[in-house]
């Protein structure tokens, strides 16, 4: 009898990893698509609005930056753990309570100089973040707790906590808001440098994607030519090698969870500081989630983030005026559920098997 | 005095009985599909597809019977999704149930959109007084004039208990603790892990439904408010045992409501905003018993299914 057979791959090439992505992202749009038109939209009018909308104006553009300055931050970090399969799902608590930190360092030092304010703030925000990343990973390492839970409750946890001041203590006039920040504490816009760059005029925009931009160089250099970056694929590959090897994998793995907490608190401290100018309630549309889907659908690797990143932001500046709020998150997770589903295709090949008597 | 601190705290525990209830229902399907190894972290997700359609259902044609079994299918519907991807082509647990819940959240916004723009009044799920034993003090109002919901849940928990003792419950424990030697036995491994993510999906869609048609009676983005995760939670706190479930979704519900009832006490209290801490305590005590389990000696006591999150290929090693 003749039929199909899974067999196990052997080698995975990188051609191969891009053209499963695009198939993925294909098939994703497809079912999007039906979904819009259950919901009685015209797929294609909102494909193109949010394209136009998100990457073909320059207005879009710098919008398109500013939205995926927040993602792609939480993304570089989260990059470090993930490639030693240490899921840190925690990225938007860490991402909320770095804004939280930064905001508390704002209004309780207005008189500072705008950089050792912009400065402090940005430590704050790393700090907050990064002892949120190093409490999964801790318990992780020490205790063999799963991160995955642990990291996805402090979401919750650092969002009370932000309630907690931002409808309590720091609350303007018993609005779920903070009083604006002082102006040493924005970050410098876009428009600032008009008088050089003509183009940029009318853009408020911040220049934080600028610094994200840097950030993710740096981290892609440093991924290639540091031992302790190649300790984490070794761990990745495999734990139990690396401890053998001499890999002080404990150390490592808290390593990671923390620098990528800063990362995330980072995004934080830019969204207060660059765009909302205050802390409020649901100031973050789930940055820290989107960042998951980037750096999976980025397979890891930090130019990969970059480009998801700013396509993602464009997605969410595009369909920011698309009238049913949640297309962006519906294709985000179709995206995702899709390219989950195809990894399969990775692993194994379709072989159809010979008939008993041919062979 | 005395009689007024009892009707106080009776009702307290009867909102905390109401509020427990989609808790508890989403929380006994995730037990159900978790303890046939499937881990779903999309439950809030679900929820909210759920909520969304039981919500237009009942708008639509005037019975929220109809809106809660339509719950129910949205909810199957996405678990016979995320069965198809974890279960038939295998793919990670933990990324593939935040993609479903991705898809759940969007998609209830996307569908639900026309239904948030024009709030409107439906007939919610109608409330069962059983004649004398409503009478009881302290316990009669919380659970026998109540919502159906109530009800539903407590069924549910009957059926969910059965894991421990039916032959079914057997082999889905089987499935999930050792899936080759339940091949092995000729347990159907694959189907029985599809059915239980499909009910266990259900089951939270059913939970959505429960939420915007007893509960809080209307259509918003988000209605849920982390529920789904307190569920995913509850489960490891309950150790993947139904009766225990029950009780904590009880403890959780109460403090879900306390922060409303203390409003009153706020002097007491000093800051009435305290009660934004309180929320914090489902999800700080799961983080404790997450780390209670690692000591030696109850390690075992409070062990999750030992397949949870891997998928079965037969004749593969893990």
């Amino acid at each position: 009898m003749s039929g199909l057979r899974l067999v196990p791959r052997l080698v995975i090439t990188p051609r191969r990893q891009v053209l499963q992505s695009i198939v993925a992202l294909g098939l994703a749009l497809l079912v999007g698509a039906i979904c819009l038109l259950l919901a009685g939209l015209s797929p294609l009018d909102v494909y193109l609005h949010i394209a136009e909308a998100g990457l073909f104006s320059i207005d879009g553009l710098a919008d398109t930056a500013v939205c995926a300055t927040p993602i792609l931050l939480c993304a570089l970090g989260l990059l470090l753990p993930f490639r030693m399969r240490l899921w840190n799902i925690g990225g938007e608590g860490q991402l909320l309570l770095g804004a939280w930190a930064a905001t508390g360092v704002a209004l309780f030092l207005p008189s500072w100089p705008r950089s050792l304010l912009l400065l402090t703030m940005s430590l704050a925000a790393m700090a907050a973040g990064g002892l949120w990343g190093l409490i999964p990973g801790v318990l992780r390492v020490r205790l063999r707790t799963s991160e995955v839970l642990v990291s996805l409750m402090l979401n919750y946890v650092a969002l009370a906590w932000l309630r907690f001041f931002v409808f309590g203590r720091w609350s303007e006039n018993g609005f779920p808001l903070t009083p604006q920040l002082v102006k040493s504490a924005w970050l410098p816009r876009l428009l600032d440098w008009a008088e050089r760059f003509p183009i940029l005029a009318g853009l408020p925009s911040h220049a934080g994607f600028l610094w994200a931009l840097l950030l993710a160089i740096c981290l892609g250099v440093w991924l290639r030519r540091s031992p302790v970056a190649f300790d984490l694929r070794v761990i990745g590959d495999s734990s139990r090698a690396a401890q053998t090897a001499g890999i002080p994998v404990g150390a490592r793995m808290i390593l990671a969870m923390t620098v990528s907490g800063a990362f995330c608190g980072l995004a934080g401290m830019i969204e207060v500081a660059g765009v909302v100018h205050r802390l409020q309630d649901r100031f973050s549309p789930g940055y820290g989630y989107s960042a998951i889907i980037v750096v999976w659908l980025a397979r890891l690797s930090p130019s990969g983030v970059v480009l998801v990143s700013i396509l993602f932001g464009a997605l969410l500046v595009g369909s920011k005026d698309v009238k049913p709020s949640g297309v962006a998150q519906l294709l985000q997770g179709l995206i995702l559920l899709t390219v989950m589903a195809s990894e399969i295709g990775l692993r194994y090949r379709l072989v159809r098997t010979l008939p008993k008597d041919k062979i | 005095m005395a009689m007024d601190t009892l009707s106080q705290l009776s009702h307290l525990l009867a909102a905390g009985v109401t509020r427990a209830a989609p808790l508890l229902i989403a929380a006994l399907g995730a037990i159900t599909a978790e303890r046939a190894g499937v881990l779903n972290l999309g439950v809030e997700g679900v929820m909210l597809l759920g909520a969304m359609t039981g919500f237009a259902t009942t708008a639509a044609t005037a019975n929220p019977w109809l809106g809660l079994g339509s719950a129910l299918l949205a909810g199957a519907a996405l678990g016979l999704l995320y069965a198809v991807v974890v279960v038939s082509l295998q793919a990670d647990q933990v990324v593939s149930g935040l993609a479903l819940g991705f898809v759940g959240t969007g998609l209830s916004a996307v569908l639900g959109a026309p239904l948030a723009a024009a709030p409107q009044k439906i007939v919610e799920l109608p409330q069962l007084s059983i004649p004398f034993l409503q009478q009881i003090p302290l316990l009669g109002r919380a659970l026998f004039a109540t919502s159906v919901i109530v009800y539903v849940a407590f069924i549910l928990l009957l059926i969910t208990k059965l894991l421990d003792a039916s032959r079914w419950g057997l082999h889905i424990t089987a499935v999930g603790e050792n899936p080759s030697a339940a091949d092995a036995m000729g347990v159907p491994v694959l189907r029985y892990r599809y059915a239980c993510t499909i009910w266990g999906s259900g089951l939270a869609g059913l939970a959505g439904g429960g939420l915007s048609l007893a509960i809080t009676p209307m259509w918003v983005d988000d209605l849920t408010a982390g529920q789904g995760w307190i569920a995913v939670g509850l489960v490891v706190v309950a150790r993947w045992r139904a009766i225990p479930a029950a009780w904590i979704a009880l403890l959780f519900g109460v403090l879900r409501r306390l922060p409303l009832e203390l409003q009153g006490m706020s002097a007491l209290l000093g800051n009435p905003k305290l009660g934004y801490l309180f929320e914090m305590l489902p999800y700080l005590g799961t983080i404790v018993v997450l780390v209670i389990r690692t000591r030696p000696g109850v390690g075992k006591y409070f062990a999750p299914p030992s397949a949870l999150g891997i998928p079965y290929v037969r004749g593969m090693q893990k």
